[in-house]
């Protein structure tokens, strides 16, 4: 792993890909591995790509990239896929779309499956935007469906979040699932060659009139064409603008600060989890009390307080 | 995130064929078998495929050929795979062939398997947990 850590730091692929999968796996050196990594990032702006399947994210992540490497920086891609819930298996074709960038030194893309447990994506994900800060992309972009609780949390790790948009198709804006539209720093209304994204633009600027922008930013909503990359630049300005506007109001230390904040009490939060669990599990105690609230003895929270009593 | 290992694949196309039904087939029958399949889409180079390959960081690459160019495109795969340093990814495939080209190709390490049309797909899944797992023995 050693000999792995090294690699990243010189920017070597393999390596970096390796420790990504550790990472991923959960795998037992993680801990040890992302500590010697930790110093070496902060570096990457990280920009979140979401919205309903096959609206377009991955076709934006790669008109994007483009840009982005004439302006010389180099791009990190992690393109997150749904996995299935009873295979754990996962289909992963968020690379068809950004072939171009294939040979590219400058882009490192990495396709992920959601797997099983709840947080457990959001964790892994912080942790692999991580890896990608240390290897030295200069932007990370992480394409991910908008779909689930857990897929909207992955949103925490950006510093600036698209939200795609599509004309027809459902989304409408009452129907968009509660909590997409929050998260928005820039609405992108994508396939405007199809009839009807002028009227998903009103209505979201009629959404973004009536709501308050408190932090001073009203995310714009900009209408784009991969395929002819029509909207692209402009879209590149509003990511810049939203930056420029997160450093000017002091709002992006401050950002982050509460993320790392939030990702200390988490951790904290899993590491005593897991103790309770095990010393619980391992008390002879619980069955007892389990039996006492099945026979209603006593109701749950007096049997937990018994066992908090007791000492954890 | 339970710490198990998931088997990874990529399912690449190489050439100038425009056929990807099969290979389609193929990835989605990976995927109900656990897999997690990544999928790069028509008219995949050589370069293109290996580089995918590592910064995927797969098990297996599995070749979708059609296009009777087996014999040159596996050993070059191959190649660029282990001058990345990459000799512990799995390469088999899949395709019409004669099989003579089969045999050559396996006996000259150029492919660990090669399946031909008709093979049931749960066999190429079979195959690769236990290749996956002899590898990793
Ligand atoms: N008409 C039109 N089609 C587009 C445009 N952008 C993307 N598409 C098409 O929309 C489909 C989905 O594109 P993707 O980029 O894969 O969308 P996605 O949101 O990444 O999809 P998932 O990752 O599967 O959720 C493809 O067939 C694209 O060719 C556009 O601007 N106009
Ligand atoms: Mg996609």
């Amino acid at each position: 792993m050693e000999k792995y850590v090294q690699g990243i730091l010189a920017g070597d692929k393999r390596s970096t890909a390796k420790i990504i999968s550790l990472v991923e796996n959960d795998g037992p050196e993680k801990k040890r591995v992302l500590s010697q990594l930790y110093p070496h990032t902060g570096k990457a702006y990280i920009i979140g790509v979401t919205g309903s399947p096959g609206a377009g994210k991955s076709s934006l992540t790669d008109c994007l990239t483009k840009q982005i490497r004439k302006q010389g920086l180099t791009v990190g891609i992690i393109a997150v896929d749904p996995s299935s819930p009873f295979t754990g298996g996962a289909l992963l074709g968020d690379r068809i779309r950004m072939q171009d960038h294939a040979l590219d030194k400058g882009v490192f893309i990495r396709s992920m499956g959601t797997r099983g447990s709840l947080g457990g994506l959001a964790r892994a994900t912080k942790e692999v935007v991580r890896v990608l800060d240390a290897y030295g992309s200069d932007v990370v972009i992480v394409e991910t469906v908008g779909v689930g609780q857990s897929e909207l949390d992955i949103m925490d790790v950006a510093d600036t979040t698209l939200v795609v948009l599509t004309p027809g198709a459902g989304d409408h804006v009452q129907t968009i699932k509660a909590g997409i539209m929050e998260i928005a720093d820039i609405f992108v209304v994508n396939k405007a060659d199809l009839d009807g994204a002028d009227k998903v633009k009103t209505e979201v600027e009629g959404m973004l009139d009536l709501s308050c922008h408190g932090n001073g930013w009203r995310p714009p909503v900009l209408l784009t064409i991969t395929r002819t990359e029509q909207g692209i630049t402009d879209l590149i300005d509003a990511i810049n603008r939203h930056k420029a506007h997160l450093e000017s109001t002091g709002s992006f230390q401050q950002a982050r600060k509460e993320r790392l904040r939030t990702e200390v009490l988490e951790v904290v939060e899993h590491v005593l989890r897991a103790r309770i669990h095990k010393s619980v599990e391992a008390s002879q105690d619980i069955a007892r009390l389990v039996a006492k609230v099945e026979n209603r003895e006593v109701d749950p929270y007096v049997a937990a307080e018994e066992i908090i009593s007791v000492g954890i | 995130m339970s710490g198990e290992k998931k088997i990874r694949v990529l399912v690449a196309k190489p050439g100038l064929d425009g056929h990807d039904r099969g290979a389609k087939v193929v990835a989605r029958a990976l995927r109900d078998a656990g897999m997690e399949v990544i999928y790069s889409g028509l008219h995949q180079t050589p370069e293109q495929i290996v580089e995918a390959a590592i910064q995927e960081d797969v098990d297996v690459v599995g070749l979708s050929v059609l296009s009777g160019a087996q014999l040159t495109i596996f050993p070059r795969v191959r190649n660029l795979l282990d001058e990345n340093n990459a000799q512990d990814i799995i390469l088999m495939g899949g395709g019409t062939m004669p099989a003579d080209d089969v045999q050559e190709l396996k006996r000259n390490g150029s492919a660990a398997e090669i399946f031909t049309p008709g093979t049931p797909v749960e066999k190429i899944g079979n195959w690769i947990k236990e290749a996956v797992a002899g590898r990793d023995a």
